[in-house]
């Protein structure tokens, strides 16, 4: 039966309840004022204002990755759209899924150079999962419901859709999401039950095998991160993680071997190396994990699960790729395992984990510890100790230095508790991206986990923050360097400190004030409890100052163009192994 | 503990084969592949498939698209382009993410197909130059579409090598303009994409 004839903008906002979106992150601008003028009028979706449109596709990161549910941005035509590009390829690389509107000048005047005018369905055509330009009003409402099946289907990701002044003031009929079936988007989620079978038969006869599972088993959703434990446990197998799937597999597991990759752990990444039976599990052979290729894990045969067909054999073959959902397939592997009555090969496995304890027992994350700086990775491992007995802290982060220490010191039990940008190592990812898990969780424990560099490139949604009475923690581990820019001067450049030292910083705490949030400040290592302490209990936002050690480097370390077992362990393997010119040209 | 079952278990119940080890350093053979491509005729479609290639470095040789179903608005698409077999593999899984692609075929791998390809080739002789190109065209079946005292239009339909070698020869002959379609493929016998 069709419906009543509406105008654009309100088809538009009746797809949207439909598809069950409560928040939206946004900005208004000319291309999208009937929208807005629609949003007045309602009261069923709350639209949280940001600063910059950059802040609102992160946040609607935070949102959609510590809930599962799609985050959605609007924003205007030109300037808007692409402002949103960064947060668009995040998501993109990240795989979160995102529904990001754009507004756009109307379809007569496209292609003229119009005021606030961008090609942004060819500009974003690389940095979306998909993306759609409406010409038609009565296609309106179908295309965003397919938008939203798109983003949250098969490897989710962000779709844009780019939507004319006119289309959304023109009057056209609304479709419901059941009769808006998508015509050709179908991703395969079963598991290929001979290969189930046969990844089973591996796991049984394995002598050194090893899970090493990621982002993937997030995004399938907390099952799979059950059924993944479940599977470890079963196994009797090590598992390990990489920066995107912390959280999946309990860190206070003792089969958990922690982080893998460049700054991964000793015996994550020397097992890696030494397997004979890989497990990948929605992890996608990164070159942060991977190292350099030609010598990775070279006498493992391995099996990889992952929704997504382009991840198998991109960069590394396996002997045994498995497409589909991570949780179905690992319901049907458990399945195959019981049904068969399989058992391990105990007496393998046993030597197997005493090699891993002796690893274990180099103790790689150990640092110096000092009586009178604060060293970064103390700061992080106090944060943890006086939060671990909470349930719902949230940890996001900024980029470098700061952001694998927090990967390494914070540890995670659940999924969808940490939020990081993996992928594409955005800076200025974790303020917003904070401010979008609070929207969603507003009685949570939601803490920024920043560099005073990272900081200072979305600085701007303190100011959103604020207007919405959010009570983000921003816990800046404040060495005055881009402290990753330095490590890596100091490892390949000679110490050449080019243009990575931060002079003329803000007194951050008066940056706080100034947003109306609490400033703190922590110098010596004998205030930073009660600085952490006091931020925990503020029910403002707060900027927590930590001044730490400006020369302190980040180990582990892989460095680029090495392999899993040529890790640096501290400033005394530094010295003694130079990067190779091969690894020079790496990122 | 390992003794325990060791009597009453076989080596293994039901021997599951498995896949043989891929090799460790894969030899780079690159090789041409004729991908057809099944996609919704839709605005920006071939910007998708066309920015894919040049987005992630991939080669393409040749190129033809056209609607090839009007009533379910789909188009086929054309690509021989190069690579060892993992590129070749990633540029298959790669084109069969994007949303509108309904249908990603390697005919190369499918084993027989027909390969076709046109040229429209102008020659601008006169003498025994002109009488050679005319003699050429015939034992290459070229017809001439157009002709003046001291030029010819040349059509030649064939495989891609049949049009090269018919280029070349042509090359001393007074070659000016030359205009190619790329390949169209479809798989031998009666199955279809």
């Amino acid at each position: 039966m069709p419906s009543e004839p509406m105008i654009g903008a309100r088809l538009l906002l009746k797809a949207l309840v439909e598809q069950g979106v409560e928040d939206i992150f946004g900005y208004p601008g000319g291309a999208v004022l009937p929208i807005y003028d629609e949003i007045f009028k309602q009261n069923r979706i709350r639209h949280i204002l940001v600063r910059q449109e950059g802040g609102a596709v992160h946040a609607a990161e935070g949102y959609a990755r510590s809930t599962g549910k799609v985050g959605v941005v609007l924003v205007t035509s030109g300037p808007g759209a692409t402002n949103a590009v960064t947060g668009l390829t995040d998501a993109l690389m990240d795989s979160v899924p995102i529904v990001c509107l754009t507004g756009q000048v109307p379809t007569h005047l496209i292609g003229n150079d119009a005021f606030q005018e961008a090609d942004t369905v060819g500009i974003t055509r690389p940095c979306t999962k998909h993306n759609y330009l409406v010409k038609n009003v009565n296609n309106l409402a179908r295309t965003i419901h397919e938008a939203f099946h798109v983003a949250r289907s098969g490897r989710p990701g962000p779709v844009v859709v780019d939507l004319p002044k006119d289309v959304v003031l023109a009057m056209g009929q609304y479709v419901s999401a059941a009769d808006a079936k998508p015509k050709s988007y179908r991703p395969q989620v079963k598991g290929d039950a001979t290969s189930i079978e046969q990844a089973v038969e591996l796991m049984r006869t394995a002598k050194r095998p090893l899970f090493y599972c990621g982002g993937g088993v997030v995004n399938s959703g907390p099952r799979a991160s059950k059924l993944l434990t479940e599977l470890v446990r079963t196994t009797g197998f090590p598992c390990t993680l990489t920066l995107m799937g912390l959280g999946t597999f309990p860190a206070s597991d003792p089969q958990y071997l922690g982080m893998v990759g460049m700054h991964g752990l000793y015996e994550s990444n020397n097992a890696m190396h030494d397997c004979d039976l890989m497990i990948a599990v929605g992890s996608r052979f990164d070159d942060r994990v991977t190292g350099k290729l030609t010598a990775f894990s070279p006498n493992s045969r391995k099996i990889h699960i992952d929704i997504d067909p382009s991840s198998i054999n991109k960069n590394v073959r396996v002997d045994i790729g498995i497409v589909g959902d991570i949780a179905n397939v690992l319901e049907d592997m458990l399945a195959v395992w019981k049904a068969k009555k399989t058992s391990t090969d105990r007496k393998a496995l046993a030597p197997w984990w005493k090699q891993i304890e002796t690893w274990r027992a180099r103790k790689c994350l150990s640092y110096r510890h000092d009586s009178k700086i604060i060293m970064p990775q103390y700061a992080l491992q106090r944060l943890y100790d006086l939060t671990k007995h909470r349930d719902d802290v949230y940890i996001t982060t900024e980029v470098g230095q700061h952001q694998m220490w927090a990967a390494q010191f914070m540890r995670f039990d659940k999924p969808n508790h940490w939020l990081t940008s993996g992928g594409l190592g955005t800076m200025g990812y974790g303020l917003p991206s904070a401010m979008g898990v609070q929207v969603a969780h507003p009685d949570a424990l939601v803490i920024d986990v920043a560099g005073e560099a990272s900081i200072l490139m979305n600085i701007q949604e303190m100011s959103t923050i604020s207007q919405y009475g959010l009570p983000v923690k921003v816990f800046i581990l404040n060495n005055e360097y881009m402290g990753m820019v330095r490590q890596w001067q100091e490892l390949m450049h000679g110490g050449r400190y080019s243009q990575s030292y931060m002079s003329s910083l803000p007194d951050f705490v008066k940056l706080a004030e100034s947003f109306h949030a609490v400033g703190l400040r922590a110098t010596k290592p004998e205030e930073l409890d009660d600085v952490i302490r006091e931020m925990i209990a503020c029910p403002k936002a707060v900027i927590a100052d930590i001044r730490v050690d400006q020369k302190e480097n980040c180990f582990p370390m892989i460095p680029s163009g090495a392999a899993h077992n040529e890790m640096l362990l501290g400033p005394a393997d530094q010295a003694q192994k130079p990067t190779s010119e091969e690894g020079m040209v790496l990122v | 503990m390992a003794t325990k079952k060791a009597g009453r278990k076989p080596q293994s119940p039901q021997p599951i084969p498995l896949p043989a080890r891929p090799g460790a350093v894969e030899a780079p053979i690159v090789k041409n592949h004729t991908i057809s491509v099944l996609v919704d005729n839709e605005p920006g479609v071939l910007a998708r498939v066309v920015g894919l290639f040049s987005g992630r470095g991939y080669n393409i040789e040749s190129l033809t698209v056209a609607e090839v179903d009007p009533k379910e608005a789909l188009s086929r698409i054309n690509i021989v382009t190069s690579g060892t077999p993992m590129v070749i593999e990633q540029i298959k899984a790669q084109l069969g993410r994007l949303v509108p692609v309904h249908r990603v075929t390697d005919l190369t791998m499918l084993g027989a197909s027909v390969e076709r390809e046109l040229a429209l080739v102008k020659v601008r002789s006169t003498g025994d130059k002109r009488i050679e190109s005319l003699r050429i065209a015939d034992v290459f079946r070229a017809r001439a579409l157009d002709s003046t005292i001291d030029s010819f239009v040349f059509e030649v339909v064939g495989t891609t090598e049949k049009v090269n070698a018919f280029i070349r020869l042509m090359e001393s002959l007074g070659l000016t303009d030359v205009s190619r379609t790329g390949v169209a493929a479809i798989s031998r016998g009666a199955q279809s994409i």
